[in-house]
C-alpha cells in the first residue's frame, strides 16, 4: 500500500487515510523523501486525522521522517492528530517534541508559512 | 458477540490483525473511543515485541468480567527466548531493539492491570486487562 503525496507549488500534502502497518510506514517514509528530491520541496504537511493508532513504532518512523526532511531542508508540520491518539502517545511516555504540528490542514500551512518565512 | 480471540503472530500482518481485533471486541463492549486506543495501542506493542523478538507466538483477547464490571484482557505468549532482565525491560527509556524503549512500561501505563513471567529459554506470558468505568 502506498501513501499518496500531493504537490501543492512548493509544498507537497500528505493525508494518511490508510492504517498505518510498519511496511506502508517506510515506504511512505522513503517516497516523501525522494519526492522533496526531485520536486525541490520546502514545506511538508502530512494529516494524520484519519490514523486511529500511533503505537512506539510507528512514533519512532513519523519522527524520522520529520528528521530526515529536515536534514533535506524541508520543513513538515504535522496536523490532524485526533485526541485519543494524542492521549495514549503521551500516556505511553513518546514525546514529538521537536515536531512543529498543527490543528488542521489550514492551520499547518499557516505554520509552515511562519516557520519558512521566520 | 464473540468473546474469545486469538491471533497468530507470525508476520508484521499479525501485528495489524491481533490490534484491529482487539479494537472491534472494546468496541462491543463499550469502551470510549480513548479506551479503545489505548487497548489497541497496547496490543500492537505486545503483538511487535512477539514479532521482533520471537519466531511466533499469540495474542489471545478475551471477555472477562467480575462481579459488575466487564473488561478485556490481553494475552500474549510465546515460545521465545524470555526476557533475561524483567526489571530493565520494565524501564522506561530502555530498548533492546531499535524503538523508543516505551514498549513494556507503556503498556502498563495503558492498562489497569499487567503480569508478566518469563523464563529463559521457554518463553514469557503477558496479561494485561483493562476495565470498563
Amino acid at each position: 500500500m502506498r501513501i499518496p503525496i500531493l504537490k501543492l507549488g512548493k509544498y507537497l500534502l500528505i493525508s494518511v487515510q490508510v492504517e498505518l502497518d510498519d511496511q506502508t510506514a517506510l515506504q511512505f517514509q522513503e517516497d516523501l523523501l525522494n519526492r522533496i528530491h526531485e520536486e525541490g520541496s520546502e514545506g511538508i504537511v502530512v494529516d494524520l486525522t484519519s490514523v486511529e493508532m500511533i503505537d512506539s513504532y510507528i512514533a519512532k518512523v513519523i519522527g524520522d521522517v520529520v528528521e530526515m526532511s529536515n536534514l533535506m531542508g524541508a520543513k513538515v508540520v504535522l496536523t490532524g492528530i485526533q485526541p485519543s491518539v494524542a492521549i495514549t502517545l503521551v500516556e505511553m511516555g513518546i514525546t514529538l517534541s521537536e515536531v512543529p504540528t498543527a490543528l488542521n490542514l489550514e492551520q499547518g500551512l499557516e505554520k509552515l508559512q511562519q516557520e519558512l518565512e521566520g | 458477540m464473540r468473546t474469545q480471540s486469538s491471533v497468530e503472530i507470525g508476520t508484521e500482518w499479525g501485528i495489524v490483525s491481533a490490534r484491529q481485533v482487539g479494537r472491534e471486541l472494546s468496541k462491543e463492549i463499550g469502551f470510549n473511543n480513548v479506551d479503545q486506543a489505548r487497548i489497541a495501542t497496547a496490543i500492537s506493542e505486545l503483538a511487535r515485541n512477539i514479532y521482533l523478538y520471537t519466531e511466533n507466538g499469540l495474542i489471545g483477547l478475551e471477555v472477562v468480567e467480575q462481579g459488575h464490571s466487564k473488561g478485556i484482557k490481553i494475552v500474549a505468549r510465546d515460545e521465545g527466548p524470555g526476557i533475561e532482565n524483567l526489571r530493565e525491560a520494565m524501564t522506561d527509556g530502555h530498548s533492546s531493539s531499535n524503538g523508543l524503549g516505551a514498549g513494556l512500561p507503556g503498556v502498563k501505563r495503558l492498562m489497569n492491570e499487567f503480569d508478566i513471567e518469563s523464563e529463559l529459554g521457554k518463553g514469557t506470558v503477558i496479561t494485561a486487562t483493562k476495565w470498563l468505568r
